[in-house]
């Protein structure tokens, strides 16, 4: 059992880790369930049930960065609201992250429209492949990282990634055929 | 292949630009750090319980504050009572200006010392 001091250095430990990973878990749970309300909701309980599970987490990380398990907690809670709810995340492009910069407002058009037609394939992406792009593009995890956070070998999280791409590139394309 | 290899960093190009990093609102990182500042507080309370049993031991703190010799003159029941009760009487006044759970073990502690001293200085004043 921790002694008080133990108890103070974990504390302070944690507030590290908030602060570097907040974004990071709020992100995440926002890709993931496609709406800012329970977005806060999962970014909540993610962090009250890693404060819970942190002293154990710590020892086991042996020193290695602890954002792989801290999602894998976001991960996990995520899935139970799905199974909860029996429903798919949803994404709305006008609560979507930043766009680039556009020059005229057809640009703009243009470049809404190319988000908003990727997000929806994001989401129709098998639940892995989607996890996995999120992981990837929303919070710049590495391949090592992924594969920590989904408990799978560097190699299969790199034939995910590639296969995530490749399918997501077919839904793009047949949705952009169906708009034309 | 060249072909397909633009397409896949074209890509990967756009899926960056559509999944950008979301800010948390400014109104949850409010609820989540009073909820964790809450957990804190509780982490604090067990902190100076822990403390004030280290206190208690006329084996540590003396050596601290005054030196070895201090604990034989200040080693009493009585003594040790005192030193606990004048540091517990500024717990609050702690509590209040602490920066954090380890900013107030050190005054907690800082605290202690003082009162140590001061009870050593009037048990010996001729020392």
């Amino acid at each position: 059992m921790a002694t008080a001091p133990d108890k103070a250095k974990l504390d302070a430990d944690f507030s590290e880790l908030y602060k570097a990973h907040l974004k990071d878990v709020y992100s995440y749970a926002y890709y993931r369930v496609g709406n800012h309300h329970d977005a806060e909701d999962l970014t909540e309980q993610t962090f009250l049930q890693a404060y819970r599970h942190f002293a154990r987490a710590q020892q086991e990380s042996q020193g290695r960065p602890l954002r792989p398990w801290l999602i894998r907690i976001a991960h996990n809670l995520a899935a139970n609201y799905y199974r909860d709810r029996s429903r798919r995340p949803q994404t709305n492009i006008d609560d979507a992250g930043s766009l680039s910069t556009p020059h005229t407002t057809e640009g703009l058009v243009q470049d809404r429209d190319d988000l908003a037609r990727i997000l929806r394939g994001v989401q129709q992406l098998p639940d892995d492949r989607r996890e996995a792009l999120i992981m990837r593009f929303a919070l710049g995890m590495d391949n090592r990282e992924i594969a920590r956070a989904l408990d799978r070998t560097d190699g299969a999280t790199k034939v995910l990634l590639h296969r995530a791409i490749r399918q997501l590139e077919d839904i793009v394309q047949a949705d952009s055929n169906g708009d034309g | 292949m060249a072909m397909a290899d633009d397409t896949f960093e074209e890509m990967e190009r756009r899926l960056r630009a559509a999944l950008a990093p979301v800010d948390p609102p400014v109104h949850l990182q409010r609820k989540l750090e009073d909820t964790l500042d809450s957990i804190v507080e509780l982490a604090a309370d067990e902190l100076e319980a822990w403390e004030l049993k280290a206190i208690k031991d006329p084996r540590n703190w003396p050596r601290a504050a005054v030196g070895p010799a201090a604990a034989v003159v200040v080693g009493s029941g009585a003594a040790v009572g005192l030193v606990v009760l004048r540091t517990q009487r500024k717990r609050h006044k702690r509590r209040a200006a602490a920066k954090g759970v380890r900013d107030l073990a050190a005054r907690t502690l800082g605290d202690a010392a003082r009162e140590a001293k001061k009870v050593f200085d009037e048990l010996a004043p001729d020392r």
